[in-house]
């Protein structure tokens, strides 16, 4: 028995590959944290299948009308679409190879990305403050699961993001960094998709009820 | 055996975005945004069906918009994988949300005979 296939055998059509082939690494890194987010927009889309099930029953609470605040919720998109936009030239300043200009525009996206935050919390507190906590009633519960949940993706986004100003730093634009950077790109843009189906079927369709 | 298949994925297959991309989609996601807002902020449509269908198709649009623009998603990525994995989860997405919905609206309408609205009681 030899372990090295003959020649005779190479020459004959196999279903199988003779020789290993060379998978660089990371070949596959983009599809797979593609796949990720597909499997987070499947929680996601549960969460908003419990508020579309849930988000009328105010248990003789506060509705969306005496609770929403829509020209904060547009701020607030405009926000997130703004560090969307940021983080495209940071994709485009990576395609260039300019360090800095990564740096900068990662940073821009990230103040974005924290006002974004520090709205989405005052408006959470000032709901708290009124009465409208989580426990008040079953709309509340799933309006604070969903958005949290989106905010929670957001306030990991941003130490990812830090960290990658930092790594970039050290090591510059390699092709690790690189693929770092597509993977927050995907998952960045992928959180603005999903804000897009929060402001429209939790704050606009909720202003129509 | 050819030289290509012996080199896998040294090609990623992602597809870069450029300016021209960025701006587009910034400034299609700019007014699919502030229409839907304008629409139920003012409503200058009585219909309220027909705001919020109009509402739900400008998301829908916007949606596809940041798919194309920003994740440059096309036919052609990864060999197609990438559009592939989108599709089956839009079908499960689709199944989950209008499964829950169906189904717990007509609970709801079966069991509750009385007011659907609890705002309604005393």
């Amino acid at each position: 028995m030899s372990a090295h296939p003959t020649p005779a055998s190479a020459d004959t059509a196999s279903w199988y590959d003779l020789h290993e082939h060379d998978h660089p690494e990371g070949g596959s890194t983009l599809l797979g944290f593609w796949i990720y987010l597909m499997s987070d927009c499947l929680i996601f889309a549960m969460l908003f299948a419990a508020f579309g099930v849930l988000g009328g029953n105010y248990a003789a609470g506060p509705g969306p009308k005496d609770l929403f605040d829509l020209p904060l919720v547009a701020l607030n998109t405009a926000m997130l679409l703004f560090s969307s936009i940021t983080y495209g030239f940071a994709m485009l300043a990576m395609q260039g190879g300019n360090v800095k200009a990564v740096q900068g525009w990662l940073l821009v996206t990230g103040l974005f990305g924290a006002a974004f935050l520090s709205i989405e919390l005052y408006e959470f507190a000032h709901l708290i403050r009124e009465g409208a906590t989580p426990q008040r009633s079953a709309f509340l519960s799933s309006f604070f699961t969903l958005v949290g949940t989106h905010g929670l993706h957001v306030t990991f986004g941003l130490v990812w993001l830090g960290v990658l100003v930092v790594q970039v730093g050290q090591r510059g634009l390699v092709a690790a960094n690189q693929r770092r950077l597509m993977c927050l790109s995907l998952f960045w843009h992928f959180l603005d998709v999903v804000w897009i189906g929060v402001f429209t079927f939790v704050y606009l369709l909720g202003m129509l009820r | 055996m050819s030289a290509a298949h012996d080199t896998h994925g040294a090609d990623d297959g992602a597809a870069h975005g450029t300016m021209r991309d960025y701006a587009i989609g910034f400034a299609l996601s700019v007014v699919l945004t502030a229409i839907p807002f304008w629409l139920v902020i003012t409503q200058p449509l009585a219909d309220k069906g027909l705001t919020g269908g109009i509402v739900v198709i400008f998301a829908a649009v916007q949606i596809v918009v940041h798919m194309i623009f920003f994740l440059h998603m096309n036919a052609k990525s990864e060999g197609g994988w990438n559009l592939l994995a989108l599709l089956f989860t839009a079908v499960l997405v689709l199944i989950v949300l209008s499964g829950s919905l169906w189904v717990m609206h007509h609970l709801n309408t079966n069991m509750m005979p009385m007011s659907h609205s609890m705002a309604d009681m005393p």
